[in-house]
């Protein structure tokens, strides 16, 4: 296992000159040795580049990248030694499970004692001890699938474990399943793991830490928590979490000023210096206030949803719609009423106009 | 437009596609079918637009029998999961093309306010291969709304879209159904789906209409065990126990108290936001294991092994968990469902007013 650095960037094209020509922006980043990482983002946003920068199947355009202090950066993926796990079964149809686990160490010429241990140890993990004389063949998708997941992890001397969307041909009702195994393989293996994905709930779920990516540009590096309490760019605040983040415009005029009206209350003072900026609460936080209440904002109801497990409020404050989350037990307003929702409180967030996080 | 269904039903060679069933969707609004996948979600739509004819039974648009009329001759507009657009046709054409087709006046000015609400006004010269997948779905939702049929009906029309895109053309959807006076019928797999949409549910499983009325009201009295599984994510989590004048003995011999139950073997049913970790007063316990910690961002789904069976808590927010964590779980028993052997509901918490 190994600690990898990656300070790179990376264009597709020559020469390249504005934001818009890169794949990556610049970026710098290390994973820690053992740690379990996911690249989150939307389709385009470079998370699988990066990977593929990872495990050498693409080289960047400009800077490194080495594991445990050693440039890898022109080395090919078998040079690196990364065990990667694709989007779909990669697996021999025509051998047993248990010779499909012990292929990529009997290639290493690892001693067939040490297979046999090593596969009962996968195949006991993921669940497929009673199948290990089956032909793959024969098998449902998800249960290949977890074959391509074993191969990836049956070596102990990998640099890294890259696993590129691989529970995207798992039926849903068993895709906790493989988290959880996921989960308790890292645990146990304590092997660096790289998870590509734009499911915001499996990299949540599967990651100590979680990088945000959007645009070529990892705007977040964090934990859920994190990511979730104080995303460090609005990108994150919209993209974690549904729905997202609310924005408001706000200034600072001999105080604190959001959607047009004066705001009473605590307000951070780094502010005031700030000149414009923008007011990031989540709709899990919003409450609902009396008149005049300090840190609220009058808005009028547009809409109001029972989603079941909680109430959705839909509001203006000016220009600005605002979402409330209110739990099920909340006597919730009703469409046309103006409420008052405070926004202003530990877990109120500010933003500057490029989009950083500043208080 | 009313739209009814008496008796319908479908069958293919031996095999029942749709069980015979009766429903009168309520005129300009929405109705969510509700549904797994081979459901009868499709077949039951194709049957409303006239695509396929029914093995029994008639369908009768205000009151007159239109059983055996094509679809050609129907006012009815679709959109499906696949992004269909004429491909040869620049964007604003393919949104002209239902008005074209009936000669109407206004045109231009009819396809630029759908495409500004759809936010695809910038695109309209483009081809639709030069759109994203979200885009292009906008551009069949822009041709549907065109058309300004009576019956619209949408089969999972989001589904191969990313969360994010899909939560921003759902709300405008919604909108836009709102606004609209046209009958809608809009299939999809996904409960919370439904409870965004509101409107009307009809809960499908196997073929049949297991249940049909407001969607807040479907979701917090199912009629039985079959139409809770269909409609909740996470599931319901279903505990088998016993009832006497005591209350609910559970598989654990945990006693919950319930005034009025006959003795009988019945099923409970928790929804995963009914169990909390902090306790309140008259809460019960429920001691366990933590086996996953799933994280949405919004919500964080914890499965719990526990002496009645595993549990899946819903918690708003991050939470943190270690696998194997002891963890207790709380539940108010108000808020419990309970179901008859049969899987017909005895019993729902009560339910609020919307």
């Amino acid at each position: 296992m190994a600690r990898i650095d990656l300070d790179l960037a990376h264009a597709y094209r020559p020469n390249p000159q504005r934001d818009e020509d890169y794949a990556l922006l610049p970026l710098k980043m290390t994973f820690r040795d053992g740690g379990a990482y996911a690249l989150l983002g939307p389709s385009g946003c470079g998370k699988t580049t990066l990977l593929n920068i990872i495990s050498g199947l693409v080289t960047p355009s400009q800077g490194t990248v080495s594991f445990d202090g050693v440039d890898m950066t022109s080395k090919t993926p078998q040079q690196r030694n990364i065990a990667q796990v694709f989007q779909f079964p990669v697996i021999y149809d025509t051998m047993t499970v248990a010779e499909n686990l012990a292929f990529p160490l009997r290639n290493r010429g690892v001693a067939p004692d040490r297979i046999r241990q090593r596969v009962g140890q996968i195949a006991e993990m993921l669940e497929m001890s009673g199948q290990l004389d089956r032909r793959a063949s024969g098998l449902a998708a998800d249960a290949k699938q977890k074959i391509s997941l074993g191969r990836g992890l049956v070596r102990e001397d990998v640099s890294a474990v890259l696993f590129d969307e691989p529970l995207t041909v798992i039926d849903p009702h068993l895709k906790w399943q493989l988290r959880r195994k996921l989960k308790q393989i890292h645990h146990e293996l304590k092997l660096t793991l790289v998870y590509v994905t734009h499911d915001q709930v499996e990299a949540l779920t599967f990651a100590e830490e979680v990088v945000v990516m959007t645009r070529g540009r990892a705007v977040q590096v964090g934990s859920a928590d994190a990511l979730f309490e104080r995303p460090a760019h609005t990108f994150v605040g919209h993209f974690i979490g549904s729905p997202g983040m609310n924005f408001l415009p706000a200034r600072w005029a001999n105080g604190l000023e959001v959607a047009g009206r004066p705001l009473a209350g605590p307000a951070p003072s780094a502010l005031s210096s700030a000149g414009e900026f923008k007011l990031g609460v989540r709709p899990e936080y919003v409450t609902i206030t009396t008149p005049d209440a300090p840190g609220a904002l009058p808005a009028v109801v547009s809409m109001v949803q029972d989603v079941g497990t909680y109430w959705l409020v839909t509001a203006k404050a000016g220009e600005a719609v605002l979402r409330a989350r209110l739990g099920p037990d909340a006597e919730p307003p009703k469409v046309g009423d103006t409420a008052w929702l405070g926004v202003l409180g530990t877990h109120t967030c500010f933003y500057n106009r490029n989009e950083e996080l500043i208080a | 437009m009313q739209l009814t269904l008496e008796n319908l039903g479908k069958q293919v060679g031996p095999t029942p596609y749709l069980y015979p069933m009766n429903l009168s969707l309520v005129p300009g609004a929405v109705t969510v079918l509700l549904g797994a996948t081979q459901a009868g979600k499709t077949t039951l739509m194709r049957l409303m637009a006239g695509l396929d004819k029914p093995s029994e039974g008639t369908v009768r648009v205000d009151g007159v029998d239109v059983t055996g009329v094509p679809v050609r001759q129907r006012n009815v507009a679709m959109v499906y999961q696949q992004f269909i657009n004429y491909p040869s046709m620049t964007v604003f054409d393919n949104i002209a093309s239902p008005l074209k087709l009936r000669g109407e006046d206004g045109i231009d000015a009819r396809v630029r306010s759908l495409a500004a609400r759809l936010h695809i006004e910038p695109f309209l010269q483009r081809l639709p291969a030069e759109l994203s997948g979200g885009q292009q779905q906008r551009v069949a939702l822009a041709r549907a709304l065109a058309k300004n049929a009576p019956l619209m009906l949408l089969d999972e029309p989001l589904v191969n879209l990313d969360y994010k895109l899909r939560e921003g053309l759902r709300e405008e959807l919604t909108h836009l159904f709102a606004a609209g006076d046209s009958t809608v019928v809009y299939a999809t797999t996904e409960p919370t789906e439904a409870l965004l949409l509101g409107g009307y549910t009809a809960v499908l499983d196997a073929g049949e209409l297991l249940q049909y009325g407001p969607t807040a009201e479907v979701f917090h009295r199912p009629q039985s065990i079959r139409v809770a599984r269909a409609f909740s994510d996470p599931p319901m989590n279903l505990v088998p126990a016993r009832t006497d004048d005591r209350g609910i003995t559970l598989p654990s011999g945990t006693v919950m108290p319930m005034a009025g139950l006959a003795a009988s073997d019945v099923t409970v049913g928790l929804r995963a936001s009914a169990l909390r970790v902090a306790e309140r007063p008259g809460d019960l316990a429920l001691r366990g294991k933590v086996e996953l910690a799933e994280i949405s961002g919004s919500d964080t789904f914890v499965h719990v092994e526990t002496a009645e069976g595993e549990l899946v808590a819903q918690l708003t927010g991050v939470h943190r968990f270690e696998l194997g964590e002891g963890v207790t779980l709380y539940v108010n028993p108000a808020q419990v469902y309970v179901f008859d052997p049969a899987g017909a509901l005895l019993r729902a918490p009560v339910a609020r007013s919307a």
